[in-house]
């Protein structure tokens, strides 16, 4: 038996549990907890991705109920990626948050943990309610993770995540009961084996049900027009846990990207399609709104916010234009994009702190203390970000536009993504001309002593800048994995199969 | 080796990075060797090259998108990459005594290095992506480069300009490229050179076109680009030299060559290359006599020299080609030695005002002659290299045939810009050098030794080149030139003297034409009055402020920080999203007839449908706004026992009593009544969204209702007890086939109770609205007495609800409400004090011990080879509670209660704070 596929789950649940039994215990012990978490979750990441890259679908049958009764987890390509990223933003904010902020914060060892196994278990989970279930996981510790010590406009950040967020979850709980209540069953794969017959009765139900569940991923994943709380909510979060809410929208995108391509995918008869026209538009204007909004922010972090959302609009653009090569380059730009927007907030952070009177503010001019290092690592992850080469942003721009290319009206999407990347660069231009060359006010005498860095804050930066060149460097292997990934997405019927034709474990003995 | 003289200039930007106390001599020394490093192995790469082979080195690197790490040097390459590091060693040398001794020379050397492996790159690249790669590095580091003198405003806004134009013209290449390898197949320039027949015949042809030439002309600062470049001046003047004359924005030219088989020789390239390189001809000309600062002239007059080659490539005959070629080669030699005579200048007065300037020959006749030399070339006076390729581009225009209007214009035209030429040739000399000496702010005088050694370097070559051009050039113009065509050169002879013929007049009328202009400019004082800025810059910038502007109104459109704001946007979208489909496809609203409804199912429904109202209505008074809710979960709960589901209908409301408690106290910390909504027409508005929010989906649910609705019930029902062991189906569900939703669920309330305690546990709340006045909290006797007196009770109940809870209406998350309740009940009878005294426990640790008792229970499953959260029940019969089964599904279900039971005690504590406080106070 092989239980690797609960283990994302598993871990980081034991671990947050252990936590609050030791939330008194020594930092120490608290910090060798989630560190060993956060190793072993990276540890069980890699192997998944490894077993994945086999082709075939590892099925987990939880409390060994057949698939279309209990609940399946279910580790393809995509969902082992997804959890790999998440192990390695959870050992970024672990580490990040060693700086000190773990120590101002009640609970956020148990919290972050229990983030984790949230999202982990988002990804891997082959049923619909599961999926509601750690939406609501991770919906409740992010927002633990955003309130941080009551101070006002995080916590009225917070209140309006939480309020958006559990208007999401009723409306989540209407799609589900419009299918089940048709369909009659909560396994995606059933659902989607089963959604092709739907009677023409049920036609426009089923589709509504469908775009309902957009309408709940697109708030998640940042889609026009459900993305205007985020800049600024992300940019009152923490350093570490800004750089852990890089994946948050990823974990939208990544619920339309599965949902809508396996039950109301290409197979999906009636239903088949339904997301695409409203996706593709509106990813698009997202992008280009991202990209202006980073023009226009008035911080680092509000920046990084806006390119978050930017990466959101490639992300879904990809999506309406479907097809696996749209989505294969896309899954490389979600791996790029994560990594490279943590990196950004984490650097926002130190930018903040280096700038003891103006802050990451980019109206007001200051004197930044450790200038080289700051701006070389500024540069590197502009760069990435920007999508300039050679660091992965440049790859992953390079195969979505060949991807686009195929598309009717790819001029119009190569002029828009060709653009807003235009913008972006402006933006990222005038930010760091400003943090990094601009003179300090006349006068101004740089008094106050800015305390460096600790080591496991610039670790990750370090990690993740490193990363994006790794992710070009080795283009070649993640490439044909994300493409691997997304042909598996495009044929949904070997995922079907595979779900609904795993056998429960056979147990001699017993009276079952 | 093909690798390693790619790499040279990369390692020295490496090295000088890790090695922070390098001075300004190492750091030259650094780049300076990488320089000649590559010059060497160019050297022993050249018997090969100028045999005529083509030198290739391929690494894979990106499969996946076409993109191969594909060295490929042939003539053209080899040229060019000799012009990079040949010219980037002079500049280095020159550099070291450029710079002041407060420039940090390690940054300087480490972002030129740089820029010259970018350089290289571009020259070298065998692929088209490659090219790319680099193509977008030397805008990066040109934007370092420029920006180098930070602090000041214009370097800042200089560099921004240039990365924004270059930068962006390297998107539209990219999409070019992209074009090309859609058509070839590929992006190797083999392939893609010998393709050109195939280019030129697709469908898709002017687009790649005009989107490569888009990226071609940001780089070479045509029209309308060209703007960029004279601000990009605000770089050190190494940078200028280096970027202006040899390198950056001879990558666009360079380009044009390089593409020239696969994209010229159609009708569509001859105009637009040609006209765009006419007009920048023109344009620059005119623009650099109006210059009062040295440098501006210089760049405008780069400008100019890039508009002719952009314009001999354009025309597109294999001479002109050689002539563009040759004229890379000659104005990349004066050019940057006048660059580098500029800095001396400004280096040693202080200044690169002309109106300032004046006078210098005295102070500095060295550097005089070498600069009057240098301008002599540029203004193209025979015996000096820029004569010859000048020539060559008057022969071409001459030769030129297209319609009769624009066969005429373009010799004319390019006279015309030879006067202009000449004049600000003249002037660069004569208010330079000669005339009343100026005022600048320091004393002139000769420069360092080996700072001029470049200048006198790049000046010898213009002479030798001039004057023994089949000595000194023929074979390096050859190799290039043919490297271009990528086939057999044209007949050419290159020549001081050709006879008296057409273009001979046209340099004597350019040469007079010139003289007789700055004449007369100068005698009035014209030049120096009028200074041409650049509208280009105006703009530009009206632009990017423009887009700010517009970026920050539809921002602060968006991003209003009100909720109420986001939701109505969400509701909307929701309303428009789920409406949709009902639009084009039937839908009945019931397929099977409803049941009939009851007296007590309508009442029922009258009272849920008034508590909602309710709410609705007085949302603004909160207290009865909480206590409608409680009636409306009150109802479902009654609904829930209406349909025979007692366990839901506990739970149902179990909860609503939990919450609304809770609700109730955390109102105190809170106004009484909420600030009312802003404007009427909104209200109704919202009201109006709201209204059809609520019908939308009772529309929904009401049609789900009224259909069939296939279901897993029966196999659930037909298991519970054979596999699942237990009679009570609504649990085994919860606990068994679902556990693993339960699992999720009691972690959401073990969050939202360790949420709570985080927020509020080091939180002082001061009670906006206090329930009564100061003073001992006036508790009921008779409500302690009763709660007493249920406690005990409530715990037998709920140890009795735990146990049986698999058979029979029950389980962990009712028994641990109804013993969370039974002390709710008491902490309002008997107060905080009471409660605290007796439970006066560390509810974190119990959620914690919970979820692991749940999760143990799960893993046990493990040992058994079997799935988390498989249940094994052996059975047991206890007296009294009848049968239970221990073990696993018991474990699991301990673990709810101690989570549901903890949380809620938890919120509690921590709500019930205050009224310590008050207490106390």
């Amino acid at each position: 038996m092989n239980h690797l596929p609960v283990l994302p789950v598993l871990i980081p649940l034991v671990a947050g549990a252990l936590l609050l039994l030791l939330h008194d215990a020594p930092l120490r012990l608290r910090r060798l907890v989630v560190a060993v978490a956060c190793l072993s979750l990276l540890g069980v990441a890699l192997m998944l991705v490894t077993l994945a890259d086999r082709g075939g679908y590892l099925v987990y049958q939880l409390g060994n109920w057949p698939s279309n009764v209990g609940i399946v987890l279910v580790v393809d390509r995509l969902s082992a990626l997804m959890v790999l990223l998440t192990a390695i933003l959870g050992a970024v904010a672990a580490s990040a948050a060693a700086g000190g902020l773990d120590t101002r914060q009640a609970h956020f060892h148990a919290l972050l943990m229990f983030q984790l196994m949230g999202i982990a278990g988002a990804f891997l989970t082959g049923d619909l309610f599961n999926l509601f279930v750690f939406f609501e996981v991770l919906l409740i510790a992010s927002y633990g993770l955003l309130v941080h010590a009551a101070d006002g406009e995080r916590l009225r950040r917070a209140t309006h995540y939480m309020i958006l967020n559990l208007t999401g979850s009723s409306l989540f709980l209407v799609g589900l009961g419009v299918l089940f209540g048709l369909v009659g069953t909560l396994n995606m794969a059933d659902l989607a084996a089963k959604i092709a017959a739907t009677p023409d009765e049920n036609v426009a139900l089923v589709r509504a049900a469908a775009l309902l569940l957009m309408v709940v991923f697109a708030l998640k994943g940042a889609l026009l027009p459900l993305w205007f709380w985020l800049p600024r909510t992300y940019a009152a979060a923490t350093p570490a846990v800004a750089a852990l809410f890089a994946i948050m929208t990823k974990v939208g995108i990544y619920a339309v990207y599965r949902v809508h391509t396996l039950v109301f995918g290409a197979e999906a008869g009636p239903a088949a399609g339904v997301a695409e026209p409203w996706v593709l538009p509106l990813g698009l204007a997202t992008l280009v709104l991202g990209a202006l909004g980073a023009l226009a922010a008035p911080s680092l972090r509000t920046l990084t916010g806006h390119l978050v959302v930017a990466s959101a609009g490639t992300l879904f653009t990809a999506f309406g234009v479907g097809g696996a090569d749209a989505l294969g380059a896309a899954l490389y730009y979600l791996v790029h994009s994560t990594l490279a927007a943590a990196a950004l907030f984490l650097l926002a952070d130190l930018v903040l702190r280096h700038r003891p009177a103006a802050g990451d503010c980019l109206r007001t001019d200051d004197a930044i203390r450790r200038r080289d290092p700051l701006a070389l690592a500024f540069i590197v992850a502009a760069v990435s970000i920007a999508a300039l080469p050679p660091l992965s942003g440049f790859v992953a721009k390079v195969a979505l536009l060949d991807a686009l290319a195929a598309h009717p009206s790819g001029a119009w999407l190569w002029t828009v993504v060709l653009a807003s990347g235009l913008v972006v660069i402006v933006a990222l231009a005038r930010a760091g001309s400003h943090l990094f060359w601009r003179p300090p006010p006349k006068g101004h005498v740089a008094t106050t002593p800015v305390a460096a860095p600790a080591f496991a804050e610039t670790a990750p930066l370090a990690a993740l800048l490193t990363a994006s060149l790794a992710l070009s460097v080795l283009a070649d292997p993640v490439l044909a994995y994300a493409r691997a990934a997304a042909a598996q997405l495009a044929a949904p019927s070997a995922y079907i199969a595979a779900v609904l034709g795993q056998r429960p474990v056979e147990r001699p003995g017993s009276d079952r | 080796m093909l690798f390693a003289l790619i790499a040279l200039p990369f390692a020295a930007a490496l090295a000088l990075m890790l090695a922070p106390r390098a001075g300004r001599n190492l750091s030259a020394w650094t780049v300076g060797l990488a320089a000649l490093a590559g010059l060497a192995i160019l050297f022993v790469l050249a018997p090969a090259v100028f045999g005529g082979e083509v030198l290739r080195a391929r690494a894979p690197w990106i499969e996946a998108i076409g993109l191969e790490f594909f060295i490929r040097i042939d003539g053209w390459a080899w040229l060019f990459a000799f012009l990079v590091l040949g010219i980037g060693a002079l500049i280095v040398l020159y550099a070291r005594w450029y710079l002041a001794p407060e420039d940090p020379p390690r940054r300087f050397f480490a972002y030129l290095a740089l820029f010259m492996g970018a350089m290289l790159g571009i020259t070298l690249a065998g692929n088209l992506l490659l090219l790319i790669v680099f193509w977008e590095l030397t805008s990066i580091s040109s934007f370092l480069l420029i920006g180098f003198w930070g602090r000041r405003h214009e370097a800042r806004a200089g560099a921004r300009m240039a990365l924004a134009v270059t930068g962006g013209g390297g998107l539209a290449l990219l999409a070019g490229v992209l074009v090309i390898g859609h058509i070839v197949g590929s992006y190797d320039l083999d392939l893609v050179l010998a393709s050109g027949e195939l280019i030129r015949s697709h469908p898709l042809y002017v687009p790649a076109l005009v989107l490569v030439l888009l990226g071609a002309f940001a780089k070479s600062a045509q029209f309308p680009f060209h703007f960029w470049l004279p601000h990009a001046m605000a770089a050190p003047t190494p940078v200028s030299a280096y970027l202006h004359s040899a390198t950056m924005v001879k990558a666009g030219v360079f380009l044009l060559a390089r593409l020239h088989p696969a994209l010229a020789g159609s009708t569509e390239w001859l105009l637009i290359v040609s006209a765009i390189g006419l007009s920048t001809l023109v344009l620059g000309a005119v623009a650099a006599v109006f210059q009062q600062d040295l440098k501006g002239l210089l760049a405008y007059s780069t400008i100019s020299h890039l508009g002719l080659i952009t314009l001999l490539f354009g025309l597109g005959s294999p001479l002109a080609v050689v002539a563009g070629v040759f004229h890379i080669l000659n104005h990349a030699t004066f050019k940057a030695s006048l660059f580098m005579a500029a800095g001396i200048i400004d280096h040693e007065t202080g200044t690169r005002d002309l109106r300032r300037l004046g006078g210098l020959y005295a102070a500095m006749p060295i550097t005089g002659t070498l600069a009057i030399v240098a301008s002599l070339a540029m203004a193209g006076v025979p015996l000096l290299n820029g004569f010859l390729s000048k020539e060559m581009f008057l022969a071409e225009t001459l030769a030129f045939e297209s319609w009769p209007s624009y066969q005429l214009a373009v010799p004319v035209l390019a006279v015309f810009a030879g006067i202009c030429s000449v004049a600000y040739s003249a002037r660069f000399v004569h208010e330079t050098f000669f005339g009343p000496k100026g005022h600048p702010p320091k004393t002139p005088h000769e420069p360092p030794r080996l700072m001029r050694v470049p200048v006198e370097i790049l000046v010898v070559l213009c002479l030798a080149v001039g004057i023994l051009p089949n000595l000194v050039v023929a074979d390096l113009l050859a190799l290039g030139a043919g490297g271009v065509l990528q086939g057999p050169l044209p007949d050419y002879h290159l020549a001081i003297w050709h006879g008296f013929n057409w273009p001979l007049a046209m340099s004597a009328i350019s040469l007079a034409g010139g003289l007789a202009l700055y004449a007369i400019l100068h005698r009035r004082g014209i030049a120096r009055r009028i200074d041409l800025l650049s509208r280009g810059k105006i703009a530009f910038e009206g632009i990017v402020a423009a887009l700010i502007g517009l970026a920050q109104r539809v921002t602060r459109t968006l991003e209003t920080g009100r909720i109420q704001g986001y939701l109505l946007w969400l509701l909307a979208f929701i309303l428009l999203v789920g409406a949709s489909p009902f639009v084009d496809l039937a839908a009945p609203l019931s397929t099977k007839p409803a049941q009939p409804a009851g007296p007590m199912a309508v009442g029922l429904w009258l009272l849920i449908v008034a508590g909602a109202l309710t709410v609705t209505v007085a949302y603004r008074r909160r207290l009865v706004a909480v206590i409608a809710m409680g009636i409306v979960g009150l109802g479902v709960s009654l609904v829930f026992a209406l349909l025979s589901a007692p366990d839901l209908a506990l739970t149902q409301l179990l909860v609503d009593m939990v919450t609304t408690v809770l609700l109730l106290m955390a109102l105190r910390y809170l106004p009484a009544i909420s600030p009312p909504e802003p404007e009427r027409l909104a209200r109704w508005r919202d009201g109006a969204i709201a209204v059809a929010a609520g019908l939308g989906t009772t529309a929904i649910v009401y049609m789900v209702l009224t259909r069939p609705h296939p279901s897993i019930a029966e196999y659930i029902l037909a298991t519970t007890m054979s596999e699942a062991g237990g009679a009570n189906a609504v649990n085994t569900v919860i606990v068994d086939y679902r556990g693993f939703d339960t699992l999720g669920e009691i972690t959401v309330f073990a969050i939202a109770g360790i949420v709570i305690y985080a927020l509020l546990d080091r939180v002082r709340l001061t009670a906006l609205t206090p329930f009564a006045a100061k003073g001992p909290a006036p508790h009921s006797l008779l409500l302690n007495l009763c709660a007493q007196l249920i406690l005990p009770l409530a715990v037998a109940v709920s140890a009795y609800l735990f146990l049986r809870g698999h058979n029979a209406p029950g389980g962990g998350f009712i028994a641990g409400l109804v013993l969370a309740i039974a002390l709710i009940l008491q902490y309002i009878a008997a107060g905080s004090e009471w409660v605290d005294e007796r439970l006066d426990h560390d509810w974190n640790r119990w959620i914690g011990a919970g979820l692991l008792a749940a999760a143990a229970t799960g893993i046990g499953a493990f040992a058994f080879a079997h799935p988390f959260l498989t249940s094994s029940t052996p059975h047991v019969h206890l007296p009294l509670v009848g049968e239970i089964h221990l073990a696993s599904a018991m474990g699991f279900d301990t673990g709810v209660y101690l989570v549901v039971f903890a949380a809620c005690l938890l919120m509690l504590a921590m709500l019930g704070k205050v009224s310590r406080w008050e207490a106390r106070d």
